[in-house]
């Protein structure tokens, strides 16, 4: 059980990687800083080739970073094997020793680290028991289905309790979704048992909140943004977390300033004190606005600060109404009440105060003071 | 619908009919002719039935060159297979060095049987050559050509030589095939060196093993070129094969009735070992999937 602590780290799969400052797309990790607490369950999210995968394999020592340093607790481990960090790690293919049966997999760790053959049985059927493979203990591992091996390697993952921490790398891509639910929920109940620092990656965002108690949003090989799955939803820090969680992802109006006053082509938009504030204080051209679908509202008739829009198209989702609107020429999304109705194509947009963000070259800024607590990256 | 009987299919099965027949069956049918017959001259031959089986099964001769044959073969696979392991396991698996060191490696493999026994018949000589005159200055009494277990181990010294690469590369290509992931989960699990290869080595190996052991099983069992120009069988019969005692009754003596009966029992030796270990090893596999029809 250990604090990580990364400092610095970078990493490249190029023999020769050049300047990081020149050349970011030679680093599948960059001068990356962060803290991941001891007992914390925590996601690493991001999109397919963000550098998620490369983050785990050098805490856990399979991969030795280009650049930095990894702590667990005070003490520096990049010259330490993975097998000297005592670090679990589940892959995101099921792995199993083919040769064995399912209880000699499951014993394979324990066995490793020679701890007395009436333990090892003990916890084997107890692990076998979280993860119902009881039934299967005495198959030989190569007989089993895709979804069978998986939860042996993660079981094993789940069978030492003495380890510095345990990593998943999208553990639960090959179960089928019926299981997944269950698996995820079992992940969370051992977290709660067994105080063990859990790193979960996965690009799903949906996994990702229901496991983690905070999400580290990775992007570029960068954590543009840490904090809980709310934080994220309500204050994306940057544009791509905006668009990446939720479903669709939050909206971007891009905007020209003049004078003090911000505008879409031609239609003036309303901004807060703070965020003209932050707007006199720098000089740069790529401002945008965002607002996610959730929190627009739509009116039939004109009232102050609203702005005109065509409806082009509503899907019915269930529970809510899916709106596609035209705005000036924008395409927007907008989550609306299923009781909602449309009689002509013209409605009126409201964009609460509160939930219009400002972004200056992709990052937020302008926010109220008291907000701005609870997330790590500013 | 009706069938249309129609047979001249048949003549498609002709070409493969004639080229087996020509390829085995007509002369393994010679050979079994031979068998049953005593030849004197082209002209002259009796029927004489199973007389040379029975004579060969009794013929004290044969018996001790098969026994020297099983002894040979084994210390063969006893040696070359762990060392074919140990030497691909060693082996770079990247950079110029893989490539360098599979050279090396497939070099003996090419040289042909007799020029291997020439060799090793000058290398070992205790006047000119430097294996044997490296070992009479340590002091070690050796002379290939009067002390039978010199002349013995000198035969399998070469045979490891020779051979000893094939196995180091079929495992290597073996190992090779082992995906990253296993022995990243293996680390990842505290496995010790020892049981990565015990436990993720070692059954991965098992098919290119099987095919291995095979291999070196039947050629050594048919040793013939190496050992005859290395000690000409010699000296007395300590390294005579199999195959020299065959050749020497064959052709030497002119015996085909006895040489031929020979040949097919020594063939049937060979085929009865292969099918005992091949069925061994696939029963065993069977066993371990027992737990298949369980579910």
């Amino acid at each position: 059980m250990a604090t990580i602590t990364l400092k610095g780290l970078a990493h490249s799969y190029s023999a020769k990687p050049r300047d990081p400052l020149q050349h970011p797309d030679d680093y599948a990790i960059q001068a990356l800083n962060h803290v991941w607490k001891q007992g914390g369950a925590y996601a690493l999210l991001g999109p397919s080739g963000c550098g998620k995968s490369t983050l785990l394999n050098i805490i856990s020592g399979l991969i030795t970073p280009s650049a930095g340093e990894v702590l667990f607790d005070e003490k520096v481990v990049n010259e330490l094997s993975p097998q000297q960090r005592n670090i679990a790690q589940v892959f995101q293919f099921p792995v199993v020793y083919d040769a064995m049966t399912v209880a000699e997999n499951l014993a394979f760790p324990l066995k490793n680290i020679k701890m007395p053959k009436a333990q090892i049985n003990i916890k084997v059927q107890e692990i076998a028991e979280l993860l119902e493979l009881t039934d299967s203990l005495n198959k030989k591992a190569k007989n089993l289905s895709a979804d069978e091996k998986q939860k042996v390697s993660m079981a094993r993952g789940l069978v030492r309790e003495d380890v510095s921490a345990i990593l998943f790398d999208e553990p639960l891509t090959v179960i089928d979704p019926n299981l997944k639910w269950k698996l995820r929920r079992k992940l969370k109940q051992i977290h709660e048992q067994l105080n063990l620092t859990m790193l979960y990656v996965t690009h799903d965002q949906l996994e990702a909140a229901t496991f983690a108690d905070e999400i580290a949003l990775m992007y570029q090989g960068k954590i543009v943004q840490f904090g809980t799955p709310q934080a994220l939803f309500e204050q994306p820090n940057h544009t791509f977390v905006g668009y990446f969680i939720g479903s669709p992802g939050m909206n971007f109006i891009p905007i020209t300033r003049r004078q003090d006053a911000v505008f879409y082509q031609d239609v003036q938009v309303a901004i807060s004190h703070e965020q003209q504030l932050a707007l006199q204080l720098c000089q740069s051209a790529n401002l945008k606005l965002g607002i996610r679908p959730e929190f627009i509202e739509l009116t039939h008739s004109p009232v102050p600060n609203s702005y005109p829009a065509q409806v082009k198209s509503t899907q019915h989702l269930g529970s809510y109404q899916l709106v596609t609107l035209d705005f000036a020429g924008l395409e927007m999304h907008v989550r609306v009440s299923e009781k909602m109705q449309f009689d002509g194509n013209r409605v009126f947009l409201l964009f609460p105060r509160l939930w219009l963000k400002l972004y200056v070259d992709e990052y937020l800024v302008g926010e109220p003071p008291a907000q701005k607590a609870g997330d790590s990256h500013a | 619908m009706r069938k249309i009987p129609n047979n001249k299919a048949w003549w498609l099965v002709l070409p493969m009919f004639l080229f087996v027949a020509f390829s085995a069956i007509i002369p393994l049918m010679t050979v079994v002719n031979y068998s049953l017959q005593d030849i004197f001259d082209q002209n002259t031959a009796y029927f004489v039935g199973v007389e040379w089986y029975q004579e060969t099964l009794r013929n004290t001769r044969l018996h001790d060159s098969l026994l020297r044959q099983f002894g040979f073969s084994f210390s063969v696979l006893l040696i070359e297979i762990p060392l074919g392991i140990a030497v691909a396991l060693m082996m770079p698996t990247r950079g110029w060095q893989a490539s360098a060191v599979l050279i090396l490696l497939a070099l003996p493999l090419l040289i042909p049987w007799n020029v291997v026994g020439t060799i090793w018949q000058v290398f070992a000589r205790g006047d000119i050559g430097l294996f044997g005159w490296t070992l009479n200055n340590l002091g070690l009494d050796y002379n290939y050509t009067a002390n039978p277990l010199d002349a013995w181990l000198t035969v399998l010294l070469m045979d490891v030589w020779h051979w000893t690469s094939l196995v180091a590369l079929l495992c290597y290509s073996g190992l090779r095939a082992i995906p990253d992931a296993y022995y990243q989960a293996a680390k990842i699990d505290r496995a010790s060196r020892w049981a990565v290869f015990r436990y993720i080595q070692l059954p991965r190996l098992k098919n290119v093993l099987v095919i291995g052991v095979l291999l070196r099983f039947m050629d050594s069992f048919m040793i013939y070129t190496e050992p005859f120009v290395l000690t000409g069988g010699g000296p007395g019969t300590s390294t005579t094969f199999l195959s020299q005692t065959l050749t020497q009754m064959a052709i030497g003596q002119f015996d085909i009735g006895p040489a031929a009966a020979f040949s097919l029992v020594y063939f049937l030796i060979v085929l009865l070992v292969s099918w005992l270990f091949f069925t061994t090893i696939t029963h065993m596999d069977k066993s371990d999937g027992g737990g298949k029809d369980v579910k």
